[in-house]
């Protein structure tokens, strides 16, 4: 199972595409690791520099429609090779999510009120989350020393992708 | 309870259902192409699980940059072609042969009503225009449905959208898409299948059902269906004709996957486009729309035609139509794409091409090339493109460049006059 802990990054916009995430030019690419200076490359956003900003960063926090576009799985592993597993918000794309919890990574669905709190506790200051899997709960910390505690829901499929390490694995076993 | 399209394909292919909300189907058709099956491959090797359920359900092809551009590509045209060979994939289509997947594919008859369909492309719900269930998937998907013939999916709630009324001379699917798209937003229809329904969908050809469905993800659906008619059954018959004794019989057959009259559906939406006019993007999202009409006079750089959306005969047919005498503004540059080998043939036959050419268009190889601004006619930073492509993302044809959606006419009447314009062929 990977590690889902850390510092948290807000990106307050919706709709942030697979495009923004990992720009078309980089499909050429053939291994996941060249990837990695490039995430968020093009992501046009007030107060966001992907030069500086995606440095220790092991969470994201997004708004809704999250990973929209492209059904391109480079997406996530761009995530992935910068230590990103977990990316939160209210909703995600069909593609998106399935290929995050594919790869054993979370795409976490919460209500827009909940998602609101989290940005408002990493708003200007230093925020870190964690999360347990087995009680689906994600707490969120930030450096005045502000607590917020959320349960999450997951199905159990995802679940067990989550701790098998992803589709492939488990497909072959069972079909 | 009666049943949608989906719904009953689901039926039909359910494998397993282990979680009790997500269903495993058993997949007809597993389709390739050079961007994102390498990747797939590379790593079920590299897992030591390098097989394949079944080399005649698997179909490839080389067609997002081809030919080669650099070391690169040429790669991963390398792996995926050496792979088609390693495991008899007899369906593989390399330079010469290939064309855009979602052209090429239901041209070759690839497709049938009720198929379960997967491929490692956002735009693979074009499928869905032939009354299958086609999905785009993420490539650990595509590694299991090339490993295992199976994919899981929710159960599908299904958004029926009407389309009623008459369209008027000059307006097509993709203006219709574009105005679904603007009615209901990028994300209307996240995690539903669309069913395009009514008279305006039954009048229109194979050619303008695929625009119609190829844009569905746009609105961020799974799948976008259009029902198995007549119409489906005249396009397949040279594939299926050694299957059924008459059209009627395959007809009979492929309508069991017809919803129901009573079939529950999760949304329903009637748009009537009798008053629809010529449509375009404006921003970077592909809900920003607005008609031509109010857009009239914005500039463009280069112009645009071909692509899974709108690079079929039919498409070239109008656009040519529109270029038909006339020469391309000096402002701009102009490129048409024809999706496969044969609309390009056929449209050499039917003098299109010499009416692009003598127009000032540049004639590209069928390949997908400047609609992911890859290949063959990317933006520079600041350019502007008027294109019959589906994703207007900031970006998308080069970096820092702009584009703008529409159907081929429109495109070719921009081409004309250097600036976003109705086409002559549409009297308002
Ligand atoms: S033509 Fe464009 S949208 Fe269609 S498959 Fe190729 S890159 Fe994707």
């Amino acid at each position: 199972m990977k590690d889902f802990q850390g510092n948290m990054l807000c990106l307050d916009r919706a709709d942030i595409n697979t495009d923004e995430i990992i720009p078309a030019r980089y499909l050429t690419e053939i291994s996941k690791s060249a990837l990695k200076p490039h995430l968020l490359e093009d992501l046009v956003l007030d107060g966001f520099n992907p030069d500086t900003d995606l440095k220790d960063v092991r969470v994201i926090v997004s708004r809704g429609n999250f990973g929209c576009g492209s059904s391109r799985e480079h997406a996530p592993w761009a995530l992935e090779v910068n230590g990103i597993n977990v990316v939160i918000a209210p909703s995600f794309a069909r593609i998106f999510r399935q290929n995050m919890f594919n790869c054993g990574m979370m795409a976490i669905e919460l209500p827009d009120d909940q998602v609101q709190s989290l940005f408002e506790l990493g708003a200007g200051k230093k925020a870190r989350l964690c999360i347990d899997v087995e009680n689906k709960t994600l707490l969120a910390t930030n450096d005045s020393g502000k607590e917020l505690k959320i349960e999450f829901p997951i199905s159990e499929f995802d679940k067990t992708l989550v701790k098998t390490g992803g589709w492939v694995e488990f497909a072959d076993k069972n079909y | 309870m009666g049943k949608t399209i989906a719904e009953k394909i689901f039926d039909t292919h359910l494998v397993d259902k282990p979680f009790g909300d997500v269903s495993v189907l058993r997949l007809d058709r597993v389709f390739c192409h050079e961007i994102t099956t390498p990747i797939a491959v590379q790593d079920l090797v590299a897992r030591g699980k390098d097989r394949v359920f079944d080399a005649d359900k698997i179909k490839a092809v080389i067609d997002h940059v081809s030919p080669a551009k650099d070391s690169k590509t040429a790669m991963q045209g390398k792996i995926l072609r050496d792979w088609a060979l390693r495991h008899g994939i007899k369906d593989f289509f390399d330079i010469g042969q290939n064309g855009v997947c979602h052209a090429l594919f239901p041209e070759k008859g690839f497709v049938r009503p009720g198929f379960t369909i997967i491929m490692g492309d956002s735009h693979t719900c074009t499928h869905g225009a032939f009354g299958a269930f086609a999905a785009g998937v993420g490539t650990t998907d595509l590694e299991v449905g090339i490993l295992k013939g199976v994919c899981t999916f929710k159960e599908p709630e299904t958004f029926k959208i009407d389309i009623t009324g008459t369209l008027r001379p000059g307006v097509y699917a993709k203006d219709v898409i574009l105005e679904v798209i603007r009615q209901i937003s990028v994300n209307g229809a996240t995690n539903m299948v669309i069913e395009f329904t009514g008279p305006v969908v039954d009048a229109m050809g194979m050619d303008q059902r695929m625009t119609l469905s190829n844009m569905a993800v746009e609105a961020g659906a799974t799948s976008g269906i259009c029902l198995p008619d007549m119409t489906t059954v005249q396009y397949l018959w040279p594939f299926i004709k050694d299957e059924f004794q008459t059209p009627e019989d395959a007809l009979a057959q492929y309508s069991q996957f017809c919803s129901d009259p009573d079939a529950v559906y999760a949304k329903k939406k009637t748009i009537d486009v009798s008053s629809l006019e010529p449509m375009v993007t404006f921003g970077f999202k592909p809900d920003n729309v607005k008609p031509v009409s109010q857009m009239t006079g914005t500039p463009v750089d280069q112009v645009y035609i071909g692509s899974c959306t709108n690079g079929r005969l039919e498409d070239l047919r109008e656009a040519a139509a529109e270029v038909a005498g006339k020469k391309i503004n000096p402002g701009v540059r102009a490129i048409v794409s024809p999706a496969t080998p044969d609309i390009f043939s056929a449209a050499l036959d039917e003098g299109l091409i010499k009416i692009f050419m003598d127009a000032g268009f540049c004639v590209t190889n069928p390949t997908c090339g400047a609609c992911l601004g890859m290949s063959n006619g990317v933006l520079a930073e600041g350019e502007v493109a008027a294109s019959t492509t589906n994703r207007n993302f900031n970006g998308r044809m080069g970096k820092g460049g702009m584009v703008h959606l529409m159907s081929p006419a429109t495109a070719a009447a921009t081409a004309v006059h250097g600036v976003i314009t109705n086409s002559d062929r549409f009297k308002s």
